[in-house]
């Protein structure tokens, strides 16, 4: 495997493997807020396999991106509950 | 918006075994293939740890012949329509792409069933092989108690991968009971030897894991976060606690695009005769969408689709005798694992049943039939598009919702223009 990627969770600065999973890399962060319900009620990945849309975080701007679906990769921006 | 055009003899949807068998074979015929994948790796679930390099048997043997295949594999790729005859629509990382291809392979594989019960929307909830691939793509599960519930030998497969991983697994509970479970185990040796071996090691790698029949959840606990479960045999119900609960009751294939293009499907089945052939003459299906079978049947299925639509008919024929009798074993299971009546009504009325817009069962036990009830609360039709209330609203009110419509993936809209 090759060096580690620098990512941000949230503003905070980590280092990742770069096949690491965003989802997981933000789990590992011991966050289970990945994004908030039309009612506010906080959720987390539900399939593990990109069709229920449950992990939805803002990925280099790009909001409602699939973390369960995304490598991170050097100088990514995670946002997440947003 | 960017868009490209690539021409193929038989394009492929869906990238775990099936599809990779199915690869292998059409191009050692001597066709271009391309494989068109949505997430970033190969393998589908079952695989998924073994990309970019395999590490066990049988993906070591499957991964290697398709890198000496010359099929094209196109990763993070998601269709979304099929706008014309013979012709794809995908969103990539980089603008559209459109496949056209003279054959078709569906192997879009399968998903879980999940039917609500009190507090199923809870973070730290997952399915049960959500759970697994979750754990596989290092999710942290290492000194986590675990409950795992739901149904079928994916139970096993799920407690025996956690626990390697250092996870405590507080209880297993299977829905079914023990008789259709023993029967079932019994049909084995004459249907799937292979499995009796993989069960024995489970078995071992289980030994002082709590396992029950007749036993299922009935409600969640916790403010922010899953903190406890509680379980009921039908008699008694007690409370377990736990960081995390894996509980899914089965899967049910991946009908979307075999829907959109108009595929005939029974059951919730893709209707396909011997040589995986759908009701439409160039268009193939393989795997899960044929019905749940696992991924022997699988591997079988995307074989002889990659060979019947590479023409090679005689091939294909000689493993006939070998899917059938996966079929029999896909039979054996539905019916050893068929859901009990009481799991149609888990849910309260305050329970959500559609996680995209918060819809509970209170408020669809109002409507009659899934249209009018999508009409006035919006179920199914936020992001996953039904793909997850889907399964809870045909097995708590028996609606069915047949209708798809492109894009068959949320995209982007400057994608869409």
């Amino acid at each position: 495997m090759s060096d580690k990627v620098q990512i941000k969770i949230n503003g905070k600065e980590i280092s990742v493997s770069p096949q690491t999973v965003v989802a997981t890399a933000i789990a590992r962060e011991g966050i289970s807020h990945f994004r908030r319900s039309v009612t506010g009620k906080p959720r987390t990945p539900l399939c593990g396999m990109g069709v229920c849309f449950e992990c939805r975080v803002t990925i280099n701007g790009q909001p409602n991106t699939r973390s369960c679906q995304v490598l991170c990769e050097e100088g990514m921006e995670i946002v997440t509950d947003d | 918006m960017t868009e490209k055009t690539l021409k193929f003899d038989i394009a492929i949807v869906g990238g775990g075994p099936a599809s990779i068998a199915a690869a292998c074979m059409a191009s050692e015929n001597g066709k271009t293939v391309a494989i068109l994948e949505t997430s970033p790796w190969l393998g589908g679930q079952l695989w998924r740890s073994e990309f970019p390099r395999a590490k066990t048997r049988q993906p070591i043997k499957w991964f290697s012949r398709l890198s000496e295949a010359s099929a094209k594999a196109f990763l993070s790729t998601t269709i979304i329509d099929a706008p014309e005859e013979k012709t794809l629509l995908a969103e990539t990382s980089d603008g559209n792409l459109r496949i056209v291809y003279d054959k078709l392979i569906i192997a879009t594989g399968a998903r879980e069933i999940f039917l609500p019960f009190p507090g199923w929307t809870l973070p730290n909830i997952y399915g049960a092989g959500a759970m697994q691939a979750l754990a596989k793509a290092d999710w942290p599960v290492d000194g986590k108690r675990i409950a795992i519930a739901g149904s079928g030998p994916i139970l096993f497969a799920v407690a025996a991968n956690l626990r390697k991983k250092g996870a405590k697994i507080v209880l297993t509970a299977e829905q079914t009971d023990l008789m259709s479970f023993l029967r079932f185990g019994m049909k084995l040796p004459l249907l799937a030897p292979s499995k009796i071996l993989q069960a024995v090691e489970y078995n071992s790698q289980l030994i002082g894991v709590p396992y029950k029949t007749s036993c299922w959840p009935v409600e969640a606990h916790g403010t922010e976060q899953l903190e406890s479960v509680t379980f009921t045999n039908g008699k008694k119900k007690w409370k377990v606690d736990c960081d995390y609960l894996a509980c899914a009751f089965g899967l049910t294939g991946n009908l979307e695009l075999p829907r959109l293009l108009g595929c005939e499907i029974d059951s919730d089945a893709v209707v396909v005769n011997d040589y995986q052939q759908t009701s439409l003459q160039d268009i193939y299906c393989a795997g899960e969408p044929t019905g749940i079978g696992g991924i022997d049947s699988a591997l079988t299925e995307g074989r002889i689709a990659g060979l019947a639509a590479a023409g090679n008919v005689k091939q294909a024929k000689s493993l006939f005798a070998t899917r059938d009798r996966y079929t029999k074993f896909e039979k054996a299971m539905a019916k050893g694992f068929a859901l009990r009546d009481e799991l149609k009504n888990l849910a309260t009325p305050e329970t959500i049943v559609c996680r995209c817009e918060d819809v509970t069962a209170g408020q669809l036990s109002e409507f009659n039939d899934f249209k009018s009830a999508k009409l006035q609360t919006r179920c199914g039709m936020g992001s996953c598009q039904g793909r997850i209330c889907g399964s809870a609203v045909k097995t708590m009110f028996g609606w069915e919702d047949k209708s798809v419509r492109p894009p068959v993936y949320p995209a982007k809209m400057k994608n869409l223009e």
